[in-house]
């Protein structure tokens, strides 16, 4: 099963709109026409640049559009990742409950790597300090009825780095194609 | 760092609360918050300015969806406490990571790795693996629950 099974749902991206998502991903130019400053940029209109953005939004690549907060320096000091070992059956079920509450920002399921690693549904609880978010994550765990299930918080302690991801990021470096053999402990997993 | 919500003005605080998403696609974005706020759209520009300087905003623009422009992974490793910061700052200068963590755990290392395609993806993995000389754990994500409308501060309003 090759790995591309899990990207059934990616988009064909053509070269320009690669270039546009390269300045975009950054953020907009804090300017009165944002829009204006990119497509002088790319060598094009404003109005093309904001009838392609709007094509993203469409075609479902676009999370969310808007202020980007860095949610730590807005007194959100303590995040737990909380990772779940949740039978399969009930991952979604129990990913959607978790998920409805105010303080979790993620929650994805993710393959188990056994025997090192059992958690397959991972959620981010914030809270103002560490004891919150413990509080927190034991409301939820009553409340989506998961007694039972096996979990465990990994507070974090330490931020090297934080920003959006750059899938425009080192595209010439493709046409190079090294023959390289996939790290060992990639494994091959098929989406659901 | 400021560590409450009334550390910032009321025209910052709405600028972190009311705009997380759907920005408007027209010509002039910042205008139309002005108008919304009533206030000039100068005074929108040198406050979101001054909210990124701080560090409060990252940024103003999309928030991709994982896995529909590019592909993702979440990595983890486990490193010695006296190698951690050495490793992390390796990994760090990747342009494809993001979001590296310290994490109180056995993998005491998370953090995310994106790229336009698959092929490059795994590229990338194996490169930080030889950088890094230590092993990585992959965990793609493989569905998502959760529903992204931004991160509220309950306080403000």
């Amino acid at each position: 099963m090759s790995n591309m099974e899990l990207n059934k749902h990616v988009l064909q991206i053509t070269a320009e709109d690669r270039a546009l998502i390269k300045f975009v991903e950054q953020g907009l130019p804090i300017v009165s026409r944002p829009y204006a400053e990119i497509a002088k940029q790319l060598n094009t209109t404003e109005q093309d640049v904001i009838a392609r953005m709007q094509q993203l939004i469409d075609k479902g690549a676009i999370k969310r559009y808007g202020v980007v907060v860095r949610h730590k320096e807005l007194g959100y000091t303590a995040n737990g990742m909380v990772v779940w070992n949740v039978p399969d059956e009930r991952v979604e079920e129990l990913g959607i409950c978790i998920g409805k509450y105010d303080c979790v920002t993620l929650s994805y399921r993710r393959p188990r790597r056994l025997p090192e690693w059992p958690y397959n549904l991972f959620t981010m609880v914030h809270g103002s300090s560490r004891e919150e978010v413990e509080h927190k994550v034991a409301e939820i765990t009553q409340n989506c009825f998961l007694q039972d299930i096996d979990h465990t918080i990994l507070f974090s302690t330490r931020r090297f780095k934080q920003r959006g991801a750059s899938y425009a990021a080192h595209t010439a470096k493709e046409t190079v194609k090294p023959q390289v053999k996939k790290p060992a402990t990639r494994l091959h997993l098929v989406k659901k | 760092m400021a560590n409450s919500i009334n550390d910032y003005s009321p025209l910052e605080q709405h600028l972190l609360n009311d705009f997380q998403r759907d920005l408007t696609l027209s010509t002039t974005p910042f205008a139309d918050m002005a108008k919304q706020l009533n206030v000039s759209e100068q005074e929108v520009l040198q406050a979101i300015q001054s909210l990124q300087q701080r560090g409060v905003i990252s940024r103003v623009g999309p928030v991709f969806r994982p896995n529909r422009i590019g592909v993702s992974t979440l990595a983890a490793m486990a490193i010695p406490q006296d190698k951690l910061e050495c490793v992390a700052r390796i990994i760090s200068a990747f342009p494809e990571v993001n979001h590296n963590y310290e994490r109180e755990h056995e993998y005491n290392l998370w953090f995310v790795v994106t790229a336009s395609s698959e092929e490059h993806l795994d590229i990338v993995l194996y490169e930080i693996e030889q950088h890094a000389e230590f092993p990585l754990m992959s965990l793609p994500m493989l569905d998502d629950y959760f529903i992204d409308l931004g991160f509220q501060l309950k306080e403000a309003n």
